[in-house]
């Protein structure tokens, strides 16, 4: 279990984070995830890799915490709120790199968005593996992907960034 | 109507992978197809770099997301240690059994197992090969298997391939319709067999030892001098 734990801890951490948004709850979740596993090891049927068996249930943990709480995520206003609060869209390409840019458009998503951005990008999980994760069909997976990325690009371009997509 | 918009606005299937293509996540043959796509369509290819953008920074946002603390493996090692004991499966499983037995074991212990376990198998081929030559007259010099004066029939001489185990040579033998009369003989490793109750012309032994030779399971064969 140590060395389970060794491995996978700091990405189920980071997952579970990003969709909770809250250290203190990411760090309770997680000793619930493994002490789950602990407690299912020989449910093990070593059909999908560990790492997508722990992010099942990390993913399941969250969900659960995230519907006893208030979203904590920021919304559509909020999201509009960040483009109050910031420069002209010029003077903020002066003074932000675009890449710092990206990453904060990529928090402002909404938890479904996020998620499935992590999966892809981060956890470098497939098509399947993702169906596999949060419980869609592939084709759903695919499409839930491409519009995760419209947004992004819709919240770039209200930032300034004009990427010329969709 | 919205779903028929939706669908409307879906690009290309080849575009929809782009993702998995940047984290290296597609099979061979969908890569491929992206890859194709790529190198024929400029704008395709720009959407690309856009998405190689956003897993860079992706990764970046997720690594700056820094680690749990220790509390958490501590939270989970002390609650590890207040689960109940857990109770041994009712259902007797032979190859977990095994698993745990021989597991049980100090390397030391397993190698004498190992050997004692090579003995056994010694005696057993050796068991197996008196009860095979049932009638053998014991340990002979002669390199040909000599054979008894009164033997009636058609006999040939035979050596087994070493690779052939007790159950090809039963095979063989009920198929060519013949029995061991001796063997095997001391230098030659060569069994007599029997092939015919009653005496074969030399060209139909021939034709017999012919068939056998093309058996997998002979090495050898030649016809036997009559008694």
């Amino acid at each position: 279990m140590q060395v389970l734990f060794a491995r996978h801890h700091v990405r189920v951490f980071r997952f579970v984070l990003r969709l909770v948004r809250n250290e203190a709850t990411a760090e309770d979740l997680i000793s619930e995830v493994f002490l789950d596993v602990w407690r299912q090891a020989g449910k093990f049927e070593g059909r999908a890799a560990v790492s997508t068996w722990l992010l099942a249930i990390a993913r399941f943990k969250a969900l659960s915490v995230l519907r006893r709480k208030p979203e904590q995520e920021l919304d559509e206003a909020a999201a509009e709120a960040i483009e109050d609060t910031s420069d002209t869209p010029d003077v903020t390409l002066e003074k932000k790199e675009k890449g710092e840019l990206i990453r904060k458009c990529l928090t402002s998503l909404s938890a479904e968005h996020r998620e499935i951005i992590d999966l892809v990008y981060y956890h470098e999980k497939s098509v399947e593996e993702v169906a596999g994760i949060v419980g869609i069909p592939e084709a759903t997976v695919k499409t839930r992907m491409f519009y995760a990325r419209k947004k992004l690009a819709e919240l770039l371009k209200a930032q300034g960034i004009e990427r010329g997509w969709p | 109507m919205n779903t028929k918009k939706e669908a409307q606005e879906l690009p290309q299937e080849v575009e929809l992978l782009l993702p998995w293509h940047a984290a290296g996540t597609l099979s061979r043959r969908d890569a491929a197809r992206v890859e194709q796509a790529l190198a024929n369509d400029n704008e395709l290819a720009r959407r690309y770099d856009m998405v190689r953008d956003e897993l860079g920074e992706a990764i970046r946002l997720n690594e700056s997301l820094g680690a749990p603390s220790s509390r958490a493996m501590e939270k989970l090692f002390a609650k590890i240690d207040a689960e109940p004991v857990r109770k041994p499966k009712i259902a007797f499983s032979i190859t977990d059994w095994m698993t745990e037995f021989v597991a049980g074991f100090s390397p030391r212990t397993l190698a004498y197992a190992a050997s004692v376990a090579a003995l056994a198998i010694v005696l057993q081929a050796g068991l197996l090969a008196s009860i095979f030559v049932k009638d053998g007259t014991g340990y002979s010099t002669a390199s040909i298997p000599q054979l008894d004066q009164n033997a009636r029939g058609s006999f040939v001489h035979v050596r087994f391939n070493p690779q052939a185990t007790v159950d090809d040579i039963t095979k063989f033998l009920i198929e060519n319709k013949a029995v061991v009369l001796g063997g095997p003989a001391a230098g030659s490793g060569l069994f007599t067999l029997r092939v015919a109750e009653t005496q074969l012309s030399p060209a139909e032994l021939g034709a017999i030892v012919k068939m056998m030779a093309k058996s997998p399971v002979v090495g050898f064969t030649v016809p036997a001098a009559q008694p």
